[in-house]
């Protein structure tokens, strides 16, 4: 067995596939919320953990990434300022889809994977609005959501690229 | 005996069913938070220590990113002054002369004003100190509409302070830390704003729903509303001062009556904040304190609590009726004749004003 082989067959390091992504995430939105104007136009607010929810859902079962998006819905919540327990929900209804469809999504093409993800993605947004209803007594502006839905949709390549690195990286979950 | 060692040892849980009990347990904790932890904007109770935290070290970290944007931003308008510089001359000239006309019926205008608030006894309300800011990071999503200002309670900033652009209300201040605010946006929400248009003095509020044009709730009357309308704060409920300009009625998409923000015309990167409390800072704390009344029940005319005089009632002497009688057509007599009272300087700059209308 090659090196690279002996490497694979390890157990992935949460470290790896959960830290750094989450990371990343978070520097991300960091770096979105500055208030830029571009020509007039802000930037767009993609909610980047919603690739987190559905590539660690792809990537293998396990018991630290609902707790991790726990971690990061807070996070949201906190640093946008929104009403609390409303992130943590939408990311673990979209990471419950994406682990419910784990195997139609697994091996599929790039665009069937693509609209597996924004099926979950629009799942997500959906159970935002019925929480931000209920909390505000009012609907949330579609025109708003569809915004943020069509940005955070356009952030596929990077769930990809995620799970394309780490989906065989355990060999157990081949 | 280790758990190993038991007859237990080799039994193996599957991941996908302990990732969906992780799940279930994630769950229970997401709707706990939910359920428990209502934002409620003026309670700052619910704005707990973890906010105060978060916030308190993601203004610096946005004050540091947002640098280069504004040097970009600098750099840009200087070099657009200096290529432009002739138009812009031109144009100003032109304005100029176009508001020469306008600045004279302007003061026209104040003056009778002032003859009419003196003639009718109308107290204004002295000018509210105000602290100036930057935001530094923002939430533009459907769900969060807020900012984060880098000036908090070391600068007297409290919750519920109204904050202002250089054209018109931008939100209030929702959280305090040491130095940094959270600012709730018009357009969050969670934002409701009792409003007054201008035209029929009809009442409304202004609730944001996550877009950029909040809607107008609770019209008071039928056909108050046209495209074009001014719509002010109008003071009620006592969050906002009265007559901060807020922007112009619109028809939304979905048919319903909306405001273009007048804060929208400019990028709010730079806000004041009022520190405005509530209307006891805009009265005369004198005329407030208590003072000794007579009993109403009198048969002594001088002792009467109707027709005394606030603050300066004078002890009864030998002419109680004739005091009786004067003290309110005398000192509206004296209003009348004398100019009216200049408030003292402001200790800040004015607050801005709303465009004649």
């Amino acid at each position: 067995m090659s090196a690279r082989g002996i490497r694979t067959a390890r157990p992935l390091s949460p470290a790896l596939w959960l830290g750094w992504p989450m990371v990343l995430t978070v520097t991300a939105t960091v770096l979105f919320a500055v208030p830029v104007r571009i020509f007039s136009l802000a930037l767009p607010e993609p909610v980047f953990p919603l690739v987190l929810a559905f590539a660690w859902a792809v990537i293998r079962p396990s018991v630290l990434p609902p707790f991790a998006l726990l971690m990061l819905g807070l996070f949201l919540d906190v640093y946008w300022g929104g009403p609390q327990g409303l992130w943590p929900a939408c990311l673990l209804v979209a990471y419950c889809a994406a682990l419910a469809a784990r195997r139609l999504v697994t091996g599929q093409e790039f665009l069937v994977a693509w609209a597996w993800y924004g099926a979950t993605t629009a799942l997500a947004f959906g159970a935002g609005f019925v929480i931000a209803m209920a909390l505000a007594g009012d609907a949330p502006n579609i025109v708003a959501i569809g915004w943020q839905y069509l940005a955070t949709l356009l952030l596929f390549p990077a769930a990809n690229g995620l799970i394309q690195r780490y989906e065989d990286a355990d060999v157990r979950f081949r | 005996m280790s758990l190993r060692d038991g007859p237990l040892g080799d039994m193996k849980v599957p991941l996908a069913w302990s990732a969906a009990a992780a799940l279930v347990i994630a769950g229970i904790f997401a709707a706990a938070l939910l359920l428990s932890g209502r934002r409620d904007a003026m309670k700052a109770q619910t704005y707990d220590a973890v906010r105060h935290a978060v916030d308190a070290v993601a203004a610096p970290v946005g004050g540091v990113l947002d640098a280069p944007v504004r040097w970009a931003d600098d750099g840009v308008a200087y070099v657009r002054g200096y290529f432009f510089a002739v138009s812009e001359n031109r144009r100003l000239k032109a304005e100029l002369a176009k508001d020469g006309d306008l600045r004279d019926r302007l003061a026209a205008a104040e003056l009778e004003n002032q003859r009419f608030r003196a003639l009718m006894g109308v107290r204004t309300d002295p000018p509210l100190p105000m602290v100036f800011a930057r935001t530094v990071a923002e939430a533009r999503g459907p769900f969060a509409n807020t900012r984060l200002a880098d000036v908090g309670a070391d600068k007297g900033v409290v919750e519920g302070n109204p904050v202002l652009s250089e054209r018109g209300v931008v939100g209030r201040v929702v959280g305090v830390s040491s130095h940094v605010s959270r600012v709730l946006l018009l357009t969050d929400a969670e934002s409701h704003v009792p409003v007054l248009i201008v035209r029929t003095n009809g009442r409304a509020i202004l609730s944001g729903d996550g877009g950029a044009q909040p809607k107008l709730d609770y019209v008071r009357q039928s056909g108050a509303l046209k495209e074009g309308d001014r719509i002010l704060s109008s003071g009620d409920g006592g969050v906002f001062p009265r007559g901060l300009p807020v922007g112009l009625v619109v028809r939304g998409l979905d048919g319903a009556w909306r405001v273009a923000l007048d804060s929208d015309a400019s990028p709010i990167d730079d806000v004041q904040i009022l520190l405005f409390k509530d209307f006891s800072q805009l009265a005369d704390q004198q005329a407030l304190a208590p003072r000794d009344l007579p009993t109403a029940m009198t048969e002594e005319p001088s002792q009467s609590i109707i027709g005394s005089t606030p603050s300066t009632t004078a002890p009864p002497t030998a002419k109680p009726a004739a005091v009786a009688a004067k003290p309110a057509s005398t000192a509206k007599a004296k209003k009348i004749a004398a100019p009216p009272a200049k408030t003292k300087a402001p200790r800040h700059p004015p607050v801005p004003t709303s465009p004649p209308f």
